[in-house]
């Protein structure tokens, strides 16, 4: 496979992740004996309706606040902690609204008072194709440019995980799939952990495609083809049927 | 259309300066016909031709008067918005503060501030300083109380980004909550901007020997009520240019919470 080295995390490489246990919410489980890895330098797609605890799995790797009680393990690969490694993007795209592209790009350098590399900065926005929109203020772009100016920020954050709590959901679907492109490219060789109650956003990006209902979670074989594959593959298609059924508790 | 779009937008606000306009003349007009047609003596109710003769014939008197109150209500908002900010700011990063203020300050509610202008007289005496504490005790809760609750509310997305971000909690404060708060501050200093004057006449009532509030009671007293009219207008005056100079100021300030979407 061809390597990039331009794209590939900054020092180590990515490692597997692993997160296995009970989890408790108000004295009631929310899940138990769930065990879920995480490829090293791939995207691992995490399919589910609302309310099975995919965020709370998101969040407990990111080691945030999840109202509950977790029993259980989360380790990477090299042994080192996962939390502290880790760069975040959410549904909505949490851009401050009083700083401007830059700024929310550099926010992180800014809240740990480190210098900040406008420079490289200036390079992640032009990627992300916002080169003449670095000035500008959240309020004044649309919803998929302020998803790129998110996406920017966690590619100038430069962590080996990466976990996406359905970042491409609230966008149109030309919008989204430009999205799903732009963010494989650039997010290529990092661990990524998605989390998306799209089959098709699925069916697109996972190396590896799990499904979490409220009866547990199971695997589905990926189609062999490499993602991001194209919609109208047949695999990609019987694939797509397959997850809906599956979502929706039928044989598949 | 950017520069099509800005000139209706002139052209409602020279039609709102207008309307403005024509209801104070039709106004005026109304109060001078009442005083011709009942005949009410000017001690009781002076014709707004009179309220303004008297307004230039005691100008001196009255400059000299308003520049005490202006100079109450100003130092009295700067040092109410500095305290009360810095409280609100202490609140946020001190559980013990939140634990033993926070109670004091709502109870402290309780009481009526115009209660406290006789004893505040006692203290600080018949001069400035009893009125610019009156000034600072009626804002410094409101400010507070809007500070604070702009601090707490930051959005929790935000702040979930800013640990993942291994910020510290200082520097939280100082470049996510801080900022986040400025509109609910900027909406306390608008409170505060209303309320200071009122605070410094209060004070100025209860004991005093300068100031526009002095100036009225001293006019009415004396049965001239077209200067106490005068008085009153010039003080309606500051508080409205006060009003508008804070709002203007805290539009600057958080001019990123006005703006909208357009689209792009």
């Amino acid at each position: 496979m061809a390597e990039t080295p331009a794209s590939a995390p900054g020092s180590a490489p990515a490692p597997a992740l692993r997160l296995s246990g009970d989890f408790r919410h108000a004295g009631r489980p929310l899940f138990s004996g769930l065990d879920l890895p995480v490829e090293a330098g791939r995207w691992t797609c995490l399919l589910g309706p609302s309310g099975v605890g995919k965020s709370t799995i998101l969040r407990l790797f990111a080691d945030l606040d999840t109202g509950g009680t977790f029993d259980g393990e989360i380790s990477a690969s090299d042994g080192a902690r996962v939390a502290g490694r880790v760069a975040f993007m959410a549904q909505t795209d949490l851009l401050a609204p009083w700083l401007d592209v830059m700024g929310n790009v550099t926010l992180g350098s800014r809240l740990r008072g480190e210098r900040i590399d406008r420079a490289r900065a200036r390079d992640l926005i032009a990627r992300v194709g916002l080169a003449d929109h670095v000035e500008k203020a959240p309020a004044r772009l649309s919803g998929g440019m302020r998803q790129r100016v998110a996406l920017a920020r966690v590619l100038m954050e430069d962590r080996p995980i990466v976990l996406l709590d359905e970042p491409f959901a609230a966008l149109d679907a030309r919008t989204r799939a430009e999205m799903q492109d732009l963010a494989f490219d650039t997010l290529k060789d990092r661990t990524v952990l998605l989390v998306t109650h799209d089959p098709a956003e699925a069916v697109r990006l996972g190396h590896r495609i799990f499904i979490l209902a409220e009866t547990g979670l199971s695997e589905v074989e990926a189609p062999a083809l490499e993602p991001v594959r194209p919609v109208e593959a047949r695999e990609t298609m019987d694939m797509q049927v397959r997850l809906f059924r599956a979502l929706r508790g039928e044989p598949a | 259309m950017s520069a099509g779009g800005a000139f209706p937008v002139e052209m409602t606000k020279l039609q709102r300066l207008r309307d403005a306009g024509l209801a104070a003349v039709a106004a005026l007009l109304l109060w001078q016909a009442v005083v011709w047609v009942t005949g009410v003596p000017p001690f009781i109710l002076p014709g707004p031709w009179r309220v303004a003769e008297s307004l230039v014939a005691n100008a001196g008197l009255i400059a000299e008067n308003a520049w005490v109150t202006i100079s109450e209500v100003m130092i009295g908002l700067l040092l109410g918005a500095a305290l009360g900010a810095a409280t609100a700011l202490h609140l946020m990063i001190s559980p013990l503060a939140r634990r033993l203020v926070l109670p004091i300050m709502v109870f402290s509610q309780a009481v009526p501030v115009f209660a406290l202008a006789p004893i505040l007289t006692l203290w600080f005496g018949y001069g400035m300083a009893s009125k610019i504490a009156m000034a600072l005790l009626i804002i410094y809760f409101p400010v507070v109380s809007t500070f604070y609750d702009g601090l707490r509310r930051t959005d929790p997305g935000l702040l979930d980004l800013a640990r993942t971000m291994g910020a510290p909690p200082s520097r939280t404060l100082l470049f996510l909550r801080l900022p986040a708060a400025l509109p609910a501050f900027g909406s306390g200093l608008r409170l505060a901007a209303v309320y200071a004057p009122i605070g410094a006449v209060i004070g100025e009532w209860v004991g005093a020997s300068k100031g526009l509030g002095y100036l009225m009671l001293l006019a009415n007293g004396r049965a001239k009520t077209d200067l106490m009219f005068a008085s009153l207008f010039v003080l309606a005056l500051f508080a409205v240019v006060l009003y508008a100079a804070v709002s203007a100021f805290t539009r600057r300030m958080t001019r990123w919470a006005s703006e909208t979407t357009d689209g792009a």
